[in-house]
């Protein structure tokens, strides 16, 4: 039994952590969020010099190999800091599911791109009436000329802005809520058809509504058979969902421990306020939901190592309900503790907690992840 | 990060499992029920001396006085299967609360006179800390043991001391000096219940039993060789024990245990011929406790593993009581809304089958009972009080 990092993961988790402590303070942030492009491309390069671009891909295309437990080490520190570079969107989405794609001559082009630093990528999955359901998809692709012609409209598009390809989800079989008949295509940013428009996310992210018309794809774009796209998501989302949800934790304890702080400096009464129970109680509170938030994150990682999915899946929706409550109970704490000072847009604190809100809305909100949970459980 | 245990462990697990298989059978269940016409002190007597045939009385203690010599994974696991298998711990006012105590700090004539019958279940202890005006605030305690030649006469009044009438000693902390700190002048003696001027007065609970007690001391001679170390230094021992009692009170097998039976039940008990299980809004309530649960089954794992490995738990230790008690709690909750009115019924006259939901009586007594989970071994919000100091440093 052993719930360390090991070594490698503990000195990639250093790295990201000495990063964000000494260059990604929260001016530098905000003076990339109000960028043109909401992104440094500066800091893009030094992730892949660092090698952190690599993690999930398999060496013979130039990764490091990792697993999950990597990317949660690297996306806890992440979170430390609300890095809005597009590290979930292009390494942790687009590229796991470009990973775990039985379509190598893809892989062989693409990853080396992703490593480098050249390519970003998103998973333009999300349309105006999907909501949470994956697979609810109008978006279509027709046979035409021995390969795919794709026409719809998918909305926020995480990062859309900056990708330079998109993993499109699109339907050339069934109605609209089939699971089967739909599949994954691999579409330039840059190709005739393809329009984006990109907006702000209140989390200081970008996304965009990305509209496809008469897009022509060949089938060799396909990332696996076609019409058996969801099992690919579904193969991948535990993943995502345990990244995230590290994301998270990393944001949680970052807010606690400034509001432990700043009650400790904060005099009213002619006393610091953290020597008031009725706050001490509730930074307790907030200290112990960080930690089954922790526990459930290593609970996931552990069982990613068994070859248990059911397990796992079960582990995962009740993770991602777990931070969607904790980090609402956390961050509308860490607000009302701050007191005024926590209302200013001056202050770090509202936007690490606008990251956690986004956070809960990405691929399934709590009450989402719940029901899933329960169908799983409880049901005959 | 994995939670595997080695092939050893594994084979220890299995041999844990199949001693409660075996040995643990449905009618000790029945008499520790604590029904009408039972003899819980009997069975739970007759299941220590079983344990303890066996060499597993005592996995806490010190090999030479009568431990297992388990490693920290075995008395985990062995804690887990009983847990699961339902059994219930040992009273622990004798082996797990004074022992360590008198194996500690006692002397060795104390040692060889008190040890060998705890472990043999030979005599029932309980435990006199709690008085009417020092609950929370335990060093505020009055009980006084004035100082007389080969004696220490005792006067006062203890209260909430489980089991008290079937105890043969009680261990108290009782007030030797004064005019100092409070914490000061505290000393820990031993007190054999049959002496003269000790009267127990039993406090029936909420629950409609009676297993708690208020213990009156009046002029009691207690032989100053019953002192456990020096006189006034009580509270650091109690200190000590308590850091013990606040240990491993998360019981995620116990409750893990509960809620799958809770789960069975509510796929028996309907509502308009639909089961409950199957409604979306009592799913939901199942699910909000079960992942707590999940969580804390690793946070659990957590501590111990950094045990195991030798090192101090972290700060995430300090939550397993207050989250496993609110959790258990919680199942209580479920357990007699599940029950519904029928849970009100009283088995004076009138018994399970009759009544046509068997769990209802217990769902009652669990959950009554069980609000005590919050208040003992220092209350919830003490807990915090620690924690709020000791992890975050307020």
């Amino acid at each position: 039994m052993n719930f360390d990092f090991t070594e490698e993961q503990t000195m990639i988790k250093d790295s990201v952590s000495r990063f964000v402590r000494d260059e990604y303070d929260f001016d530098t942030r905000r003076t990339i969020v109000e960028s043109d492009e909401g992104i440094s491309r500066k800091f893009w390069s030094m992730f892949a010099e660092l090698g952190w671009l690599s993690v999930p891909f398999a060496e013979e295309y130039g990764g490091f190999g990792g697993t999950v437990e990597d990317i949660a080490a690297v996306m806890e520190e992440l979170g430390k800091g609300i890095v809005v570079e597009p590290y979930a969107s292009t390494v942790v989405v687009f590229g796991g599911l470009l990973a775990a794609s039985d379509n190598s001559a893809l892989k062989a082009e693409v990853i080396p791109s992703i490593i480098d630093g050249s390519c970003m990528g998103s998973l333009a999955s999300t349309e105006a009436q999907s909501r949470y359901e994956m697979s609810d998809v109008a978006t279509t692709a027709t046979a035409s000329d021995g390969g795919y012609k794709i026409n719809g409209e998918k909305t926020v598009v995480a990062n859309g802005g900056t990708a330079n390809k998109f993993i499109v989800t699109a339907r050339h079989a069934g109605d609209q809520f089939d699971r089967a008949g739909i599949s994954l295509f691999l579409v330039d940013a840059s190709a005739p058809g393809v329009e984006v428009k990109s907006y702000k996310m209140m989390d200081g992210q970008s996304a965009a509504t990305v509209t496809f018309k008469d897009v022509m794809v060949p089938a060799s774009q396909l990332l696996n058979a076609a019409g058996e796209g969801m099992d690919l998501i579904d193969q991948v989302m535990p993943q995502i969902l345990m990244g995230l949800s590290a994301e998270a934790l990393g944001i949680m304890s970052t807010l606690n421990t400034a509001t432990v702080e700043y009650t400790k400096v904060r005099q009213q009464f002619d006393t610091p306020i953290s020597s008031f129970q009725v706050l001490q109680h509730r930074m307790v509170d907030t200290f112990m939901a960080c930690e089954q938030t922790k526990s459930m994150l290593y609970r996931g990682l552990c069982q990613a190592g068994e070859d248990d999915s059911a397990a796992l899946l079960k582990t995962v929706h009740a993770l991602k309900a777990t931070v969607a409550r904790y980090g609402r109970l956390i961050g509308e704490e860490a607000i009302q503790i701050h007191g005024g000072i926590g209302m200013t847009d001056e202050l770090n604190i509202g936007h690490f907690v606008k990251r956690l809100m986004m956070i809960n809305v990405t691929f399934g909100d709590g009450d989402y992840h719940q029901k899933k949970f329960n169908q799983l459980s409880y049901s005959a | 990060m994995d939670i595997n245990f080695s092939a050893e462990d594994l084979a220890f697990r299995d041999e844990v499992r199949d001693f409660f298989t075996t040995e643990f059978d449905a009618s000790i269940a029945a008499e520790l029920s604590g029904a009408q016409g039972t003899d819980y002190k009997g069975a739970i007597v007759a299941w220590q001396k079983k344990l303890h045939a066996k060499g597993w009385i005592a996995p806490g203690w010190p090999k030479e006085y009568g431990g297992t010599d388990w490693s920290s994974t075995q008395k985990f696991i062995y804690e887990t299967e009983r847990g699961l298998a339902g059994i219930p711990d040992v009273v622990p006012f004798g082996l797990k609360m004074v022992a360590p105590v008198i194996y500690t700090f006692g002397n060795e004539e104390q040692k060889a006179r008190f040890l060998p019958r705890i472990l043999e279940s030979e005599d029932w202890w309980c435990q006199g800390y709690s008085e009417p005006g020092a609950g929370s605030d335990l060093a505020a305690l009055n009980t006084t043991a004035d100082y007389a030649g080969d004696n220490y006469i005792v006067n006062g009044r203890k209260i909430w001391t489980t089991f008290a009438q079937y105890a043969d000693w009680i261990f108290c902390l009782v007030r030797t000096s004064k005019g100092m700190r409070k914490q000061q002048g505290i000393s820990f003696l031993l007190i054999d219940m049959n002496t003269p001027g000790i009267t127990v007065k039993p406090i029936v609970t909420i629950d409609g039993k009676h297993s708690l007690n208020e213990v009156l001391f009046e002029d009691v001679k207690v032989p100053t060789d019953n002192l456990i170390g020096e006189q006034d230094k009580g509270w650091t021992y109690a200190k000590a024990l308590l850091a013990h009692e606040r240990t491993g009170m998360a019981e995620v097998a116990d409750s893990t245990r509960m809620l799958n039976s809770l789960k069975q039940r509510a796929s028996v008990e309907v509502n308009g011929g639909n089961a409950m299980i199957d409604d979306p809004i009592f799913q939901m309530r199942l699910s909000d406790i079960e992942m707590e649960l999940m969580a804390l089954e690793y946070t659990e794992l957590r501590v111990f593993a950094s045990m195991a490995a030798g090192g101090m738990p972290g700060p995430e230790s300090s939550l397993l009581k207050i989250k496993g008690t609110e959790i258990s709690q919680s199942i209580h909750e479920l357990q007699l809304q599940l029950a519904s009115f029928y849970g009100g019924a009283l088995p004076e006259n009138l018994n399970a089958d009759e009544l046509g939901h068997d769990f209802a009586f217990e769902a009652r007594g669990k959950y009554m009972y069980g609000r005590a989970a919050t208040i003992y071994g220092g209350s919830n919000e003490v807990q915090r009080n620690v924690i709020a100091k000791a992890v975050l440093g307020l």
